[in-house]
């Protein structure tokens, strides 16, 4: 079955015509060339797929472009402000948290992520205080980017930048 | 993936008529669980009803003090609610060990409670399994059984129940509001799931357009105190080998109100109610807390490589029980 679906995708409106088996991962990445998130495990396990779905981190590889007609999704490449780089991207420069290019647009996406959810003072599993507030220690950011999975070893500077970034 | 049409209705009486239009019909909320299950070849609907145009979104209090909670609430939401925060820290626990920032925002309550079992051989359509397949047999036994199930299990089937929220569900006496074609009813939590028997094929007491519409939570006696203790293989981001939600209320040093569940052992969130008994009205010690422990697990039979699940259950009870006690003084 075919269907036409619109999706905002880093600032544009895109319409695309699509197999109902498609993912939103390969929507992007096939039918509209976004191809900043990367298709890693394909299972939900690497994070690698990871993009901000009307403005939630979400994997994109679980699940079906059709039902997200109207969606906003912002790709670790719509999150810089024309040349101007996010803020959490230009500590990942700083910080040399950048590893492969296969992993690091989802954890550039995961970070700005996780970060709104600690502004908005959601708890964590790492959390102590579930009704106080979150601080944002190196164990905070550790959990909330488990679902973010690197085989080269950069966490320690990724959890630096991450730091640096929500400042 | 065959190819499959999909709907998206926007009330739940079309929703559950659509479902019933076909014979190969799945709901689709989050997706976490059943595209995954549909691109490995396990699960080939024919027709997708995606739950997401329903009003089955919201989280509301209800007069008796308690809360009901909407079948597509995603996990993350709910483990963030202010209510729960406050009066449930069992389920924002459980909720908040389970599966990843990332899909927690896609995973919801109605899916949680229907995802099926991660036993890698019901996931391996190469390898027989009579859940998959009813009356192939099944590969767990006589194969690797480290994640299996150690209480409540058959010969046809050993696989465990992966959701961490159902166990914390378990301990708080929550009901399940299910509407289908003959109308509405409401199941109790625990008899929500069925131990394998012999028809291993059916995880639930559900049948075919069969929708949870929503999950009731009784609000929890005062002065109770409930926590959450999964034990993994690493420190995030992996199912429970042994999971613990446990709700206590000790007076003067007397256990007055107790409830336990467990996750991770058995083919439904496993209530202790052997231990449960041992322990109410007794003292609230160490002592009692292994005794209790021990009997509710006499009933184990770990397969050949999950022994340690025993006295790691054992322990993880114990060690629940002896946290909420200390808070307690
Ligand atoms: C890598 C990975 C790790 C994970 N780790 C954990 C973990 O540690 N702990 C844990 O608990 N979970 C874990 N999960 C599982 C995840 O929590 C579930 O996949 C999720 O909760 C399912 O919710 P969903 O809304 O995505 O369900 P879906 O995948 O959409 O649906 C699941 C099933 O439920 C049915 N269904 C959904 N809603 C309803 C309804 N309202 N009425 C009737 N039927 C319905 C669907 O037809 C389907 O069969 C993990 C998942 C992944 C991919
Ligand atoms: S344990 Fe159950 S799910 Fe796993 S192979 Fe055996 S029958 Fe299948
Ligand atoms: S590709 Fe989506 S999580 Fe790995
Ligand atoms: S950043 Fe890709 S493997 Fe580590």
């Amino acid at each position: 079955m075919e269907s036409d679906i619109e999706l905002h995708v880093d600032g544009r409106a895109r319409q695309v015509r699509l197999d109902s088996r498609t993912t939103l991962l390969d929507a992007l990445r096939d039918g509209l060339g976004a191809t900043a998130p990367k298709k890693g495990c394909d299972h939900g396990q690497c994070g690698a797929c990871t993009v901000l779905l009307d403005g939630r981190r979400v994997v994109t590889c679980l699940t079906f472009a059709i039902a997200h007609d109207g969606a906003t999704v912002t790709t670790a490449e719509g999150l810089a402000d024309g040349e101007r780089l996010h803020p959490v991207q230009e500590a990942f420069i700083e910080r040399d948290a950048f590893q492969c290019g296969f992993c690091t647009p989802g954890q550039v996406c995961s970070a700005v992520g996780m970060l709104a959810e600690v502004a908005e003072g959601r708890p964590s599993a790492a959390t102590a205080d579930l009704a106080g507030a979150v601080e944002l220690s190196g164990e905070e950011i550790r959990e909330r980017m488990s679902g973010n999975l690197c085989r080269c070893a950069a966490y320690g500077n990724i959890v630096d930048a991450i730091q640096d970034g929500a400042r | 993936m065959i190819p499959f049409d999909y709907e998206r209705p926007s009330d739940v009486d079309g929703a559950i008529a659509t479902a019933t239009s076909r014979g190969s019909v799945a709901f689709l909320a989050g997706g976490t669980n059943l595209v995954d299950r549909m691109k490995l070849g396990v699960t080939e609907p024919e027709l997708l009803v995606d739950l997401g145009g329903l009003p089955l979104d919201d989280v509301e209090e209800l007069p008796d003090g308690g809360l009901r909670v909407g079948a597509t609430v995603r996990n993350s939401d709910l483990a963030a609610h202010p209510v729960v925060l406050r009066d449930y820290p069992v389920l924002a626990r459980a909720l908040l060990s389970g599966a990843s920032g990332q899909l927690r925002n896609l995973a919801t309550t109605g899916g949680n409670l229907l995802q099926r079992t991660r036993c890698v051989y019901f996931q391996d359509v190469t390898t027989p399994c009579g859940k998959r397949e009813p009356g192939t047999g099944c590969s767990a036994v006589g194969g690797s059984t480290r994640q299996h199930a150690i209480l409540g299990a058959s010969e046809r089937c050993v696989a465990t129940h992966p959701s961490d929220m159902a166990v914390a569900m378990a301990a708080l006496d929550a009901r399940v509001r299910v509407r289908g074609p003959e109308g509405e009813r409401v199941i109790p939590l625990v008899d929500l799931h069925r131990l394998p028997g012999d028809e291993p094929e059916r995880d639930t007491v559900l049948s075919g357009g069969d929708l949870i519409t929503a999950v009731d939570l009784p609000p929890l006696p005062p002065g109770t105190r409930s926590l959450y203790r999964k034990v993994r293989d690493r420190a995030s981001f992996a199912f429970a080998l042994v999971s613990v939600a446990a709700v206590l209320r000790v007076e003067g040093g007397v256990v007055r109100d107790v409830r336990i569940a467990l996750g991770g052992v058995a083919h439904k969130p496993w209530r202790a109610t052997t231990a449960e008994e041992e322990l109410l009205g007794g003292p609230a010690t160490e002592e009692a807390f292994r005794r209790a422990a021990e009997l509710e697990l006499a009933a184990a039979r770990p397969l050949s490589d999950n022994g340690f699940k025993v006295p790691l259950a054992r322990n993880t009870i114990v060690a629940a029980l002896r946290e909420l006690s200390l808070e307690e003084r």
